[in-house]
């Protein structure tokens, strides 16, 4: 579609700013654009300052010194970060993949003009949208009659379906998938699953591959689930590590086989805690800077992909 | 078949969504461990009056409501601002360089962002402190214990985050606007800002209408991370970052007082439900295009 290249709504060689104005919007764009950045920068140099400079100087662009020590310590002993790593990939890989197929398979009966139902299961999942039992029968299900606590079912189960996906892969088979296709697979004798399978979800690509990457980035970045939900060390994830350092830098040095070590023979564990804090934040959004340029292109696709009008 | 198939999903929204709207009825009751959710006693409305003879009531639902507020018109106006702008830019390269850096925060998760905002507040060590006020020759500010600042700190915050979201969605529609509108108004010699009014706005109207009615639908309930997670829980600030969503969290899982807070969640519920119908209502009647059901 279009909407992915910015193309100018006027073209036209004569329709255009006064030669005064159209740099007033370029430097006005570069100033936020900028906006968008320094703060990154920011973290980024306070990582790599040198502990007794931030004590001095507090954090700032140009420190005086620097020092990788920030990520030798991380990397020192980087059990906790690798295990947090782990538990987002597979939670984000796992949970993306049984969202995708389970709300492509909900949506596939209610995009059939012959499902007799049809519009009771649409109404079914659009409901969810208006109205919610709010977080206490929310949380006492999780925690008491399914009993998931401290699980990674609890990390991913919350997020799997989510409605105005389902609507959108709907109406993307409604409109896209010629139903004579789908009447002559019938015809030459194939099942339902065998149609959603061989033809129905390779002609969605597209419209998959969006909600693909709206699923990988809320769970990767969801934080909400952990808080609620894990109270052990063992299913802690990327995202909730970095919440726990922020409130409490000394987490990490507790979770530190080093420290612990240092501790047993009675010593005292330093370790440059300011920069660690922020050297933290680097390696955790690390994916995410570079994965959300190619992101940020499917998602404005995904934009024109389907209304949700139901 | 069909029944096969929609079966795992089935599931999912009945444990997750339906059997806790049935749970509502908490609200109601005196809940014990002892006799469990169903045995407990009843106790009509006692939580919720209970919950209106706190100060609280008041605060989180001033808050909530005046801080969503603002966040809808903010982005409404400035998203719009910057696609008509963005339009303006005919070096694409540039424009494209533009678009993408400006929706780098939309992908960082509040934890993230609550990091950056602390690299610039932190009292001991943030830039502003150590850098920027006494370059300026001003006195330091401790922003995690200063009220005031707040509701314009928060403000930014979420229009940073969300400005490449909703630009794109409002660029995307202004270029799907015929070319030939505008080269009639060039003929006619419509100046550019006329041609922003009379033409672009009306024809993105819908899309605009459309955005604005999904926030107002949802104006009971706050951006639970923005709230959490920004101003790092500092109790001084409870009075102006308090929304119903933090209350709820910290009255349940927090305090452990079930009552109030499953009253206090109910109530933005039932009251965010009314508040949809009531706006897809008004749109409804203005056109009927627009309106989302």
């Amino acid at each position: 579609m279009a909407a992915s290249e910015i193309s100018t709504a006027a073209s036209n060689p004569k329709n255009v700013l006064p030669k005064s104005a159209s740099i007033g919007v370029h430097i006005f764009f570069i100033i936020y654009s900028l906006l968008c950045i320094i703060p990154l920068l920011l973290v980024v140099m306070v990582s790599i300052t040198d502990e007794s400079a931030i004590v001095r100087e507090g954090y700032s662009f140009l420190p005086s010194a620097f020092s990788t020590e920030a990520y030798e310590f991380l990397f020192k002993d980087p059990t906790s970060i690798v295990r947090a790593y782990g538990v987002s990939i597979l939670v984000t890989v796992l949970g993306t993949c049984c969202s995708l197929i389970i709300m492509a398979l909900y949506a596939y009966p209610i995009s059939r003009p012959d499902f007799p139902h049809a519009k009771f299961f649409t109404f079914f999942v659009f409901f969810t949208m208006l109205f919610n039992g709010g977080l206490v029968p929310w949380y006492l299900v999780y925690v008491q009659v399914l009993d998931v606590k401290n699980t990674l079912i609890a990390l991913i189960m919350p997020l799997i379906v989510a409605a105005f996906f389902v609507l959108i892969i709907r109406t993307f088979f409604q409109t896209t998938i010629p139903s004579a296709v789908l009447e002559s697979a019938k015809i030459d004798g194939a099942g339902e699953m065998t149609i959603f399978f061989k033809i129905v979800l390779p002609l969605s690509l597209p419209v998959m591959a969006t909600v693909a990457l709206f699923q990988t980035l809320t769970y990767w970045n969801d934080w909400f689930l952990s808080l609620v939900f894990i109270t052990k060390e063992a299913n802690i994830s990327i995202q909730y590590l970095m919440y726990k350092t922020m409130l409490n830098i000394q987490y990490l040095a507790n979770n530190s086989t080093a420290a612990a070590a240092i501790r047993a023979q009675g010593g005292e564990f330093r370790f440059p805690s300011e920069s660690v804090r922020m050297a933290m934040v680097i390696v955790g959004i690390g994916p995410i800077i570079f994965a959300y340029p190619f992101f940020q292109k499917y998602f404005v696709k995904g934009l024109t992909v389907g209304a949700v009008k139901g | 078949m069909f029944y096969l198939m929609m079966l795992p999903a089935l599931l999912v929204l009945l444990l997750n969504n339906y059997i806790p709207m049935f749970g509502i009825i908490i609200a109601f009751k005196n809940i014990n461990y002892a006799d469990g959710i169903l045995a407990s006693p009843w106790s009509g409305f006692e939580n919720f009056k209970y919950l209106f003879m706190t100060s609280d009531a008041w605060i989180i639902t001033r808050n909530t409501l005046l801080y969503n507020t603002g966040f809808i018109i903010l982005n409404l106006i400035f998203p719009l601002a910057f696609a008509l702008m963005l339009n303006e830019i005919k070096n694409r390269f540039l424009a494209k360089l533009h678009q993408t850096i400006m929706f780098l925060p939309y992908f960082l998760s509040m934890v993230v962002i609550s990091y950056l905002v602390f690299a610039f507040l932190s009292d001991s060590n943030g830039f502003f402190n150590k850098s920027l006020l006494p370059m300026l020759g001003l006195e330091k500010v401790n922003w995690y214990f200063t009220k005031e600042v707040w509701p314009y700190i928060l403000p930014f915050v979420n229009t940073w985050k969300s400005m490449g979201y909703y630009t794109v969605i409002y660029m995307a529609a202004i270029i799907g606007i015929d070319e030939e509108y505008y080269e009639a108004a060039t003929i006619d010699g419509a100046s550019k800002l006329k041609q922003m009014f009379s033409i672009t706005i009306p024809l993105i109207m819908p899309i605009i209408t459309i955005m604005t009615l999904l926030q107002v639908g949802r104006i009971f309930n706050a951006d639970f991370g923005l709230f959490f997670q920004v101003p790092r829980e500092s109790g001084v600030l409870f009075p102006v970052t308090n929304v119903i969503d933090t209350y709820v969290y910290r009255t349940f899982l927090t305090v452990g007082d079930i009552g109030l807070s499953s009253a206090a969640g109910l109530l933005q519920s039932v009251v965010g439900f009314a508040l949809v119908f009531l706006s897809n209502w008004v749109v409804r009647r203005i056109n009927k295009d627009n309106a989302l059901f």
